[in-house]
């Protein structure tokens, strides 16, 4: 009977929070683990990573940008938005969104790259025509100051921009997992580790994409991928991803020990309608096989193709493993009833504004929106050289 | 049916006041109501529900409910001996149209739960709205702003008792109002005016002369899930310790 | 202050926030709905609105008002504390203007078979019977007055007008 199993509240049985809002998650995850990764070089000196600092702060910013879009399109009112600005309510998590992403969007994210672009920006605007060239002029807020001392203040400046930019991302991130972790009435979801699992799945992600990107894009640029770079990345991957790990399993443990009243529902979920998302995707082939495989190259000196083919394979199965822990964490938590006795299916539709068409598009537009940063803004050294419309 | 024009005479203003008081819409929602005065709850007698389900129905065409939601529910539970670690709970459309009868002989009682919005004094819904959408009146009904809400649905998220939902056409949240603009005219809910049996009762908690303060003290009256600590005012009577 | 000559672009910069932040002053004072934070974190006006909902119920003591007759059959009767409109459905149009909507009269068969056909679901001492075995499609107004059910207690059989 329209995929109740068991006794749900009658209100229940409709999900209310879609793929979208597993999305969201998702993408804001992304955008705070590519900060972190670009903040490695920034703040702590880990010269290996430099040649993804760029890319890794035009990923966070291309898909910041999309960010906003799923709940736009969740939303029953989004012309009301506008009311998390204008009357946030003090005791909402959710109203903070608003204004932490406009504070990440332009006084961290926005201005890191500004103040790290400018040179070019500046030397572009006198180089470019058309439309390219107002583009860049409005970009350089009218100033074209790129003296050696200005250049010197940037630096400085964007060292402390990205020092706050961390507790920023963290805030970014963490306040949805705090979203969900705050909620007594729904035991899948209250706990007060789901803020920092959150973050870290979020930094494994985030990373995760970077890497790939870099691998991606080099490769289509015809240059070698500099492994000292990704060996790098994949460490720190790795070491982000055990804990990340570590706290999954303390969650897992945590429940199973102390069994609580939820515990026998979510117990028969999790064996049941959530088996695959949770145990085959979300734990199997999403946490366990990449941290294996990771380990492996940790201990063992394996070739450098060897080393290319793991990390790009851990790459994409921690990111759909961490894509499936938004999905397990959003959905599952909707899928059992509160009275603890019954379930219910989440029926996802294909073209309606939370359907499933919707969640692609959303995921393969901040790409979109990375091309045109990367032409526009390009971080490798050599294609500042042409007018940044030349290859591809 | 005779209506003798004394009668007549006395009804016409008496109609008249109310019906410009809907027709009003001012902030105090009509003349001799003070919000202070009022601290509004609900007493549902177990013992009395037969699951008639004349409630949910007169909830509906009070409020206009949409069909597939529910403002207001009834659950029928089945007693048997260890119903309390696995309680038999049916509700079937809400209990709209009764309950299938259960012939006689077969084991254990049942019993009926009319489930509702608790008005939470301290509602975990209102804490999560982003907007100020819902809140808490003056007088102790949370209510949904249909002009405010975003349809976020982070508040139906956040109840415990799973008495919200998204209207499917107006796309905000909605719930039980506790008939406010019924109650605040002096007249009770309609779930509780269309109970045959009086097994709902409005309940005024700053009223010192309201039944609800001799019942508290002389029954044994708990409310759902008070781990949640929700400070909920549907009290119910008799409250078997299997209810969900 | 030459310092500043080198850093003109990052006043610039913040000039754009300072700005933005004015013009968002300026528009939410015009937004924002004057009753908001009347009573507290939200729109005052919403309660007044919400209690301006049209009444569809008009309530036992509007039906009595006028029905003196039938209270007196009812207050004696087993059905003293059934309301009005919990058997004849919501009537406030009726009550608002009683000549122009006349209440139709609702069919006993399906209306008193709701709360009193039999099951073992319901508390032991509440009248319920087979409606079969009881009547076998006799309507139930033939034994029953509706507003005092009891048989003998009101006479006139055959129901209320």
């Amino acid at each position: 009977m329209n995929g109740v199993e068991g006794y749900m509240y009658p209100n229940e049985i409709t999900l209310y929070w879609s793929v979208l809002i597993v999305l969201y998650p998702f993408i804001t995850g992304l955008v705070a683990g590519a900060f972190i990764l670009a903040s490695l070089e920034r703040v702590f000196r880990v010269e290996a990573v430099k040649p993804t600092y760029r890319l890794a702060l035009l990923t966070a910013l291309a898909f910041l940008l999309v960010a906003p879009l799923p709940l736009v399109l969740h939303l029953g009112h989004p012309f009301r938005s506008p009311e998390m600005y204008f009357t946030p309510h003090d005791t909402s998590a959710m109203a903070m969104f608003g204004y932490v992403y406009l504070w990440y969007l332009m006084a961290v994210l926005v201005l890191e790259i500004w103040l790290d672009y400018r040179r070019e920006i500046v030397l572009l605007s006198q180089q470019s025509k058309g439309l390219l060239r107002w583009i860049y002029k409005v970009m350089t807020l009218g100033s074209n100051n790129i003296s050696a001392r200005s250049l010197h203040i940037d630096e400085r400046v964007g060292w402390v921009v990205t020092l706050i930019g961390i507790p920023s991302a963290f805030l970014l991130h963490g306040y949805v997992g705090f979203i969900f972790g705050s909620i007594k009435a729904n035991p899948w979801w209250s706990s007060p580790l789901m803020p920092v699992v959150f973050i870290f799945s979020a930094m494994v992600s985030g990373i995760a994409g970077v890497m790939l990107l870099y691998m991606v894009l080099t490769k289509m640029r015809g240059q070698k991928i500099d492994m000292l770079c990704v060996d790098t990345i994949a460490m720190y991957m790795f070491y982000i991803f055990v804990i990340d790990f570590s706290l999954e399993m303390l969650d897992l443990i945590h429940r199973i020990y102390e069994a609580d009243e939820s515990f026998n529902s979510l117990n028969f979920m999790v064996h049941t309608k959530l088996y695959f998302s949770q145990i085959v995707v979300q734990i199997c082939l999403g946490t366990v096989l990449p941290l294996l495989l990771l380990f492996l190259t940790q201990v063992v000196k394996l070739p450098e193709i060897a080393r290319k083919r793991i990390y790009a394979t851990s790459g994409c199965l921690a990111m759909v493993g961490v894509f499936a822990m938004r999905w397990n964490v959003v959905i599952g938590g909707q899928l059992f009833s509160k009275s603890f006795l019954g379930y219910t299916t989440y029926k996802m539709s294909l073209v309606t504004r939370e359907g499933l068409l919707a969640a692609i598009a959303l995921t393969i537009l901040p790409l979109v929106f990375l091309w045109v940063l990367v032409k526009l803004l390009p971080p490798w050294p050599e294609k500042s050289a042409h007018q940044g419309a030349a290859a591809d | 049916m005779n209506l003798s024009r004394r009668h007549f005479l006395v009804l016409l203003p008496a109609a008249a006041v109310a019906w410009e008081s809907v027709l009003a819409g001012t902030p105090e929602a009509s003349p001799n109501y003070t919000m202070s005065d009022h601290w509004w709850g609900m007493l549902i007698d177990i013992p009395k529900c037969i699951g008639c389900g004349n409630c949910v129905r007169a909830c509906q065409t009070e409020n206009d409910v949409p069909d597939g939601f529910f403002r207001t529910w009834v659950e029928r539970y089945h007693r048997t001996d260890w119903h309390l670690e696995n309680p038999e709970v049916i509700s079937p459309d809400g209990g709209k149209e009764g309950f299938p009868a259960v012939k006689e002989g077969g084991e254990g009682e049942y019993f009926f739960v009319p489930k509702m919005c608790n008005h939470c004094a301290d509602s975990p819904c209102t804490q999560v709205c982003p907007v100020g959408a819902t809140f808490i009146s003056p007088d102790g009904v949370v209510l949904i702003d249909p002009k405010y809400c975003l349809g976020c649905a982070y508040c139906v998220q956040a109840c415990p008792y799973g008495c919200r939902y998204v209207h499917p056409e107006k796309k905000v949240a909605d719930k039980c109002t506790l008939c406010y603009h019924r109650i605040t005219k002096g007249l009770t809910t309609a779930c509780c005016e269309a109970c045959p049996t009086g097994a709902r009762q409005l309940a005024d908690l700053k009223n010192p002369r309201d039944p609800i303060h001799e019942f508290l003290k002389t029954h044994s009256v708990q409310v759902l899930k008070p781990q949640m600590s929700t400070g909920a005012k549907a009290f119910y009577n008799g409250l078997d310790g299997s209810v969900r | 202050m030459s310092v500043f000559k080198d850093a003109g672009h990052l006043f610039r910069f913040a000039g754009l926030f300072v700005i933005a932040f004015l013009i968002f002053l300026v528009v939410r004072h015009y937004v924002v709905p004057k009753s908001f934070g009347q009573y507290g974190h939200y729109r005052g006006a919403a309660i007044g609105e919400i209690a301006s909902h049209p009444i569809k119920f008009a309530g036992h003591q509007a039906c009595e008002d006028c029905h003196t007759d039938i209270v007196d059959v009812k207050t004696k009767g087993k059905h003293a504390h059934v309301n009005c409109e919990a058997c004849h459905g919501a009537l406030a149009n009726h009550a608002a203007d009683p000549t122009s909507v006349t209440p139709v009269k609702p069919d006993t068969a399906v209306l008193c078979a709701r709360c009193h056909t039999a099951s073992a679901a319901k508390p032991k001492n509440f009248p319920q019977v087979d409606p079969v075995d009881h009547a076998n499609g006799v309507p139930c107004e033939t034994c029953h007055n509706p507003h005092s059910p009891a048989i003998g207690a009101d006479v006139a059989a055959g129901g209320a007008k």
